[in-house]
């Protein structure tokens, strides 16, 4: 992964999510002639969040519920973490893996806590375990657990109802959370909260999620790795969000993206993560006069006051520090301030609303860190589109008998293949539809 | 008229207990193979407009002609008049369990199953529960509907209060003929309203408030 893959911070948390592996996996449903997944073979990485994008009817849901069986796969193996679970019991093997449907799926007639506590009470805990459990989940989805515990799902809003579905699949810990369209049915503002809670949890679990979308926005917010699908489940490319927005594989990718590729790299990357310029630093105290000795010696136009805790107070031009006696303690309300969490897209907005184009950047407890200006968010989206040519340790992500791919992605997906050549004959059959099918399309377009 | 009644509330009393106690014991029988049947045909849309023709063709046959039909094979006795009481009972309740079973959100079911729910769990922790309003509304009717057969089934010496009704009938004009009869079906319009009753309040008691509307 190259340095500037920083979607998720992943601080102290172990990773708790085991890797997943479709082994070309192919679903054909009664009566198509088409498959509806065509020879996937896809690596998802233990911890990571991979994002599922393409257009409707590409067969994204499909996918999704063959890795919990849901759906059962016509041919193909599914490996979880090193398990082959193609075989076994499908209602065991979803005990062990979440699964969160749109507006949560929460059963009207139980309560929030026999919600949550459905899969812990099938896998036998004791009901003082689901009852402990229950609250800790509550608390990890930000809701009190005095207060929503006996609730019914219809006494709460639609944002909560699918804080309880987050909570009802992380309930007995399952290493692997699988979500389809979790937040297509809430609100705009509550979708972007829930996608920060849900960033928040994962900094916290840790798990393997697998998460379908309408929503490129969304897969580039919340995904550590994207993959981009066309009918049929063939995937276009699967990559991490900067270097999809970066480098898009062909022109079908472009046009998902989108207008405003470049914008949308700014969501991805944070204040702290680029280089901040120094200023000069005053207290409150100083003269106008040194003050502006000191900004001419450094050639710099502004200088920034900070009080005792070296929180910044005010930012001054030389014009300004030429009118003024004595400094003071007073704190500018209008003082354009980002955190070195937010986002380079924030940073920007913060400064496009100053005269100078730029913003002060504080770090821990709001010390002063530094000046961010647009120049350096330019260079910023510079970085990244160089940075993100760079695409090692790209997970496994093709079709069987596929073209079209990044070159990175075939010569992993080779490497794959040679691997489970053993697998081969078994699926020889999709393998040559797959072919038949993009000759077929090839000759079309 | 009241000394009619005074005279015999022992045997009103006796009469008025079986009745009841016939109809409520045809009535949860019928109620578990109502919905074992819905339960084998809800997912299948032909087999679900074969039941309904069945339950709806199966409410046009007079009650009285079956339970005539039925002494040749079980004779005289309690044995006929359950197997009407309960063939009829069954009916309402099969079709307002297929609605209610078919009216259950399939992404509550899919969510079932997505978190490992068995087939047989699915059904009995979600969908009967859910179903569970509407297969209720077809009870009561039900209830109301065999009262009054159970009273024509006293016609083959099934117990209850149609033995009031059977014996004014076939003494009219005779001494306390009218008091008869007006014992008899008074007696099971109270009944009636008596487990009408019973039923909400069971209703009440097993609609999680979380469905109630
Ligand atoms: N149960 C089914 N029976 C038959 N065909 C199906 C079934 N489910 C899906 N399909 C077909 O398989 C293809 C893929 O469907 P799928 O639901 O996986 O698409 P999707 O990518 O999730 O689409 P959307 O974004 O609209 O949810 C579609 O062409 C669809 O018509
Ligand atoms: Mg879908």
């Amino acid at each position: 992964m190259s340095d500037t893959t920083t979607t998720i911070e992943q601080p102290s948390a172990e990773v708790s999510g085991r890797p997943i592996r479709l082994d070309d996996v192919t679903k054909r449903y009664p009566g198509q002639t088409k498959p509806a997944v065509d020879g996937i073979t896809l690596e998802i990485p233990a911890g990571k969040v991979v994002m599922f994008v393409g257009p409707s009817g590409c067969g994204k849901t499909t996918t999704l519920k063959m890795i919990n069986r849901l759906i059962e796969p016509t041919n193909g193996r599914i490996v979880l973490g090193d398990e082959d679970v193609t075989q076994i019991d499908g209602d065991e093997l979803r005990r062990r893996i979440g699964y969160v449907i749109q507006a949560g799926g929460l059963f009207p007639h139980m309560t929030v806590a026999t919600n949550i506590g459905l899969v812990p009470k099938m896998l036998g805990w004791s009901k003082e375990r689901i009852a402990a459990r229950v609250d800790e989940l509550l608390e990890l989805v930000s809701l009190d657990p005095d207060t929503y515990r006996d609730r019914y799902p219809r006494e709460l809003s639609g944002g909560q109802q699918q804080r309880v579905g987050v909570a009802r699949a992380l309930a007995a810990d399952p290493p692997v959370l699988l979500m389809d369209e979790p937040f297509g049915a809430v609100d705009p503002i509550t979708r972007q909260r829930l996608q920060d809670e849900l960033i928040r949890i994962q900094e916290e679990v840790q798990k393997t999620m697998v998460i379908v979308t309408h929503d490129f926005d969304e897969a580039v917010k919340l995904g550590d790795w994207i993959v981009v699908f066309e009918e049929g489940a063939r995937i276009v490319q699967y990559d991490t969000p900067e270097r999809i927005l970066a480098e898009p594989a062909n022109e079908f990718v472009e046009n998902f993206i989108g207008s405003g590729a470049g914008l949308k790299q700014l969501t991805l990357r944070r204040v702290r993560d680029v280089d901040v310029a120094d200023a000069v630093v005053v207290k409150p105290g100083t003269t106008g006069k040194d003050a502006l000795q000191q900004a001419e010696n450094a050639g710099h136009g502004h200088v920034v006051v900070v009080d005792d805790r070296e929180r910044p107070l005010q930012w001054l031009s030389r014009r300004q520090l030429s009118r003024i006696d004595v400094i003071d303690a007073r704190l500018d309300p209008a003082l354009p301030v980002v955190s070195g969490a937010a986002t380079l897209n924030d940073a920007l907005d913060t400064m496009l609303v100053t005269s100078v184009g730029a913003a002060l950047v504080t770090g821990r407890r709001e010390r002063f860190e530094g000046v961010i200006d647009v120049e350096t968010v330019m260079e910023a989206i510079r970085d990244a589109r160089a940075n993100a040519a760079n695409s090692e340790g790209a997970p496994v992500g093709m079709n069987s008998g596929s073209i079209g791919l990044t070159p990175s992605l075939i010569a992993a997906g080779e490497a794959a293949q040679a691997a489970h050549a053993g697998d081969e004959a078994a699926t020889a059959t999709a393998t040559d539809d797959a072919r038949a099918d993009h000759t077929e399309r090839g000759a079309a377009g | 008229m009241w000394d009619y009644i005074s005279t015999r509330l022992d045997a009103i009393g006796f009469s008025a207990w079986q009745h009841l106690s016939l109809v409520v014991q045809c009535l949860v029988l019928a109620v578990v193979i109502a919905v074992v049947i819905a339960a084998l045909v809800y997912r299948s849309p032909a087999l679900t407009s074969v039941a309904n023709s069945v339950s709806a063709i199966g409410l046009t046959i007079p009650a009285f002609a079956l339970v005539g039909l039925m002494i040749a094979p079980f004779g005289f006795g309690v044995t006929p008049a359950v197997v009407v009481v309960t063939f009829f009972a069954v009916l309402p309740v099969l079709r307002n369990a297929i609605v209610g079973l078919g009216g259950v959100d399939p992404a509550l079911v899919e969510s079932a199953r997505g978190i490992g729910m068995g087939r047989l769990r699915t059904f009995l922790r979600v969908e009967l529960p859910m179903a569970w309003p509407v297969i209720l509304g077809g009870i009561r009717v039900s209830a109301q509907m065999i009262m009054g057969i159970a009273a024509v089934a006293a016609y083959v010496l099934g117990p209850g209060m149609g033995g009031f009704i059977f014996s004014g009938l076939s003494r009219l004009g005779g001494a306390g003929a009218t008091e008869s009869i007006v014992v008899g079906v008074v007696g099971v319009v109270l009944l009636a309203l008596v487990l009408d009753l019973l039923l909400v309040g069971l209703g009440r008691l097993t609609t999680p408030r979380g469905i109630r509307v």
